[in-house]
């Protein structure tokens, strides 16, 4: 029963995952294209711990942790960048 | 296993899974920035939350022992979506709005403070720059 949730899951997040790919490539300004990378990083780490509740291991659980970390980090610096046109002053 | 639980699960993962279709598709069907920043706060509490605990779960049923790895995550995007929507919407404010049209008067000595980095009453901040550097 579990793995039919969690084909159903993946299903989901795919589609989830080309949605976002669709705003990035045509939103029509910049924020829209950061917006879409931050939403791209959560659904990668849906993605990510989906799989390890398939595999039955802990392992994928730190590539989780990691995407959660520099999807953050990455959008501060995009935003950073386009407020002060510098991510460090 | 038990039944119940897997059954639990399951629902949970759906219901994870369903929370984050909706709120990607919220993404490609509202129309400006400012309600689409609305969008992506369903996926990343109540979807990634769902698929999380799932995850708790089944590697409590499955090893034994109780962890709250799971939990790291949850509080981390809990922690940092705010200031992520914060940073987007100043910057799209700074390159799409235009202060003198879209917004009402701030009602004080300076503008608001996304396009008057100066601050109140001629603070200029470079000059505490020149002063450290003498």
């Amino acid at each position: 029963m579990i793995e039919y949730a969690l084909n159903f899951g993946f299903v989901c997040v795919a589609l989830a995952l080309l949605m976002n790919l669709y705003r990035l490539t045509v939103g029509p300004t910049t924020a829209d294209r950061v917006l879409a990378v931050d939403t791209m990083a959560i659904n990668a780490i849906a993605l990510l711990v989906l799989f390890g509740i398939g595999q039955a291991t802990a392992m994928y659980f730190e590539g989780a942790l990691l995407f959660a970390m520099f999807g953050f980090v990455s959008t501060v610096a995009y935003c950073k960048f386009v407020l002060r046109g510098d991510i460090i002053e | 296993m038990p039944f119940f639980v897997e059954v639990i699960i399951s629902l949970l993962i759906v219901i994870g899974g369903l929370f984050l279709l909706i709120g990607s598709f919220g993404m490609i069907k509202l129309k400006d920035l400012l309600p689409r920043l609305h969008a992506p706060t369903k996926a990343s509490t109540v979807g990634l939350g769902g698929i999380l605990i799932a995850s708790m779960l089944f590697f409590w049923i499955e090893r034994g022992h109780f962890t709250i790895h799971e939990l790291l995550i949850t509080l981390f995007i809990f922690l940092t979506a705010p200031i992520t929507a914060n940073l987007i919407a100043k910057a799209y404010m700074l390159l799409n709005v235009d202060p003198n049209k879209d917004l009402p008067p701030s009602k004080q000595n300076e503008g608001w403070a996304t396009f008057d980095p100066v601050g109140p009453e001629g603070y200029d901040p470079s000059e505490e720059y020149k002063e450290k550097e003498t």
